[in-house]
């Protein structure tokens, strides 16, 4: 065995292994989750055939769109098109790699040193998400403009426009937190969250930044193009939206990085307001487990979100986060700043 | 390792740079400088950088592309005109070949005056380059002035476009 496979490489190799599937896993559960909560919201059953409770659904989907035949429209540009939705899905996987679900383990006692329980740690964690999030709308913009439909094209202008006008207040409510903890380390944001106030209240960034919770959260959202800001996809004046001209497993690409996208976000948010693994009653290599229910209990809250709220116009989407979020952040981060200047 | 990596990222960069001349349709030419940035990322990874690297990803290949990409989308531009005027006569052309080998002269003799002890291992240095915080602390006292005046600069741009945008209305 060559000296640099060591216990440590293979359980990293793993991890990383484990960590790609979980979340592609994960997204297959967010679509039966959400046509199971939409079916509730709607008073109907949903899919209850395939498999306990309809669980299995997903797989059946996917093996469906495997075996459709893939169209690549005459007048598209070929490369661009077939590149799209494969960067879509790379830039969503990718930003997970940053974010730490847990402290660190052994395996009982088989690895040492401990595996830290992320893919990698770098002190720079939170741009890292940033960068990569930003990196996303390449595949939707390529998708709309290869197309050469202008269902499509359109569909794509909408999502850039969108995408690039959220990032900034997405961004602001970052720098408070980036403020509050002095790193950008989504390790340390979490370490920094750990105890209580009066042995009650657990010290979560959300009681230090509600307002930058929430501007986060609805810049999230309107990052990952979902209700009540899903404009690239309005069925009603775009057909589909920027992936009308897809079909096949490139369509379920698309599909498949805006739930792995919804994964990373609030997997985001989870570290950076809700304390991340820290919580009580578990021992602390069980951490992931309070990691995984903050995470799914945000997810819960898209998808219901999705089913109560319409979806708003376009113009009144750009005013929102023009005129009113990002003024809103702008003021939230000079708060931040003086509070954590005045209180040191 | 890392000998290997750099030589596989500056391919990448010189490879993707010297195709994005050498498209005809403008959308290739922008993602293959979206490539090239990448791989300029990854040589700062690699000078211990990785705050660089990322504002590299955000600033070049995250936001100014994504305009970049609008404005090719938007003007339609699907492919460059297939006949190329030649807008140089042969005294432009005569002019052309003085010009480059001037800067090609300049461009050697600058790189020539390098010595390499500009480029020292000195740990005290790559830790100000890689430490946010004292990136920070330096733009805010020892560059404060560059810093403000580069900040009424884009002010002052953008002012003018804003300007530009209404006239044209």
């Amino acid at each position: 065995m060559p000296a640099f496979i060591t216990p440590t490489v293979i359980a990293h190799l793993v991890l990383i292994f484990a960590v790609m599937n979980m979340l592609v896993l994960s997204s297959a559960f967010m679509v039966w989750m959400e046509r199971k909560v939409c079916a509730y919201i709607q008073d109907r059953l949903g899919p209850n055939r395939v498999g306990f409770e309809g669980l299995l659904q997903p797989f059946a989907d996917v093996f469906k769109l495997l075996l459709k035949e893939e169209l690549v429209p005459k007048a598209a540009d070929k490369l661009l098109f077939l590149l799209a939705p494969i960067i879509s899905v790379a830039a969503a996987l990718t930003a997970f790699s940053v974010v730490p679900f847990g402290t660190q383990i052994t395996l009982f006692g088989l690895l040492d040193p401990p595996l830290r329980l992320e893919v990698t740690d770098v002190n720079v964690g939170i741009l890292v998400v940033f960068a990569i999030t930003s990196m996303g709308v390449y595949g939707i913009v390529l998708a709309g403009w290869s197309s050469n439909s202008k269902y499509s094209l359109l569909g794509g202008l909408r999502s850039s426009a969108q995408m690039i006008s959220y990032e900034i207040s997405y961004g602001l409510a970052l720098a408070a937190v980036v403020m509050l903890a002095g790193s950008l380390s989504l390790r340390e944001v979490v370490m920094n969250q750990s105890g209580y106030w009066w042995h009650l209240i657990p010290r979560w960034y959300l009681f230090l930044q509600p307002l930058g919770f929430l501007i986060f959260f609805t810049a999230g959202v309107a990052e990952t193009n979902r209700a009540p800001f899903d404009f690239p996809e309005a069925e009603q004046e775009l057909v589909a939206g920027y992936h009308t001209e897809y079909s096949s497993m490139s369509f379920g690409l698309f599909f498949l990085a805006e739930y792995v996208n919804m994964v990373t976000v609030s997997a985001v948010a989870t570290s950076l307001y809700l304390g991340g693994w820290l919580g009580p009653f578990l021992p602390d290599w069980l951490g992931w487990i309070w990691f995984l229910i903050k995470t799914l209990a945000l997810l819960f809250f898209y998808v219901w979100m999705r089913w109560t709220l319409p979806r708003y116009r376009y113009d009144q989407l750009m005013e929102f986060g023009w005129k009113y979020l990002l003024p809103v952040a702008i003021v939230n981060l000079i708060v931040t700043a003086a509070l954590v200047i005045w209180l040191g | 390792m890392d000998v290997i990596a750099f030589y596989v990222f500056a391919a990448i960069a010189v490879v993707a740079s010297l195709l994005v001349i050498g498209q005809r349709n403008p959308m290739h030419s922008v993602m293959l400088l979206i490539v090239s940035f990448g791989a300029l990322s990854g040589l700062y990874v690699l000078l211990d950088a990785p705050f660089t690297a990322v504002t590299q990803i955000i600033v070049y290949a995250g936001a100014i592309m994504v305009l970049f990409l609008f404005v090719v989308m938007l003007l339609n531009a699907h492919t460059e005109d297939e006949v190329v005027p030649p807008t140089l006569g042969p005294h432009g052309m005569k002019v052309a070949v003085v010009l480059s080998l001037a800067l090609a002269a300049e461009a050697i003799w600058a790189f020539s005056r390098i010595s390499p002890t500009v480029f020292s291992n000195d740990p005290g240095l790559t830790g100000s380059i890689s430490s946010v915080a004292r990136i920070g602390a330096g733009i805010f006292t020892t560059h404060a002035f560059a810093f403000e005046v580069t900040s009424v600069l884009i002010l002052v741009a953008m002012v003018g476009a804003v300007v530009i945008a209404r006239k044209e209305a």
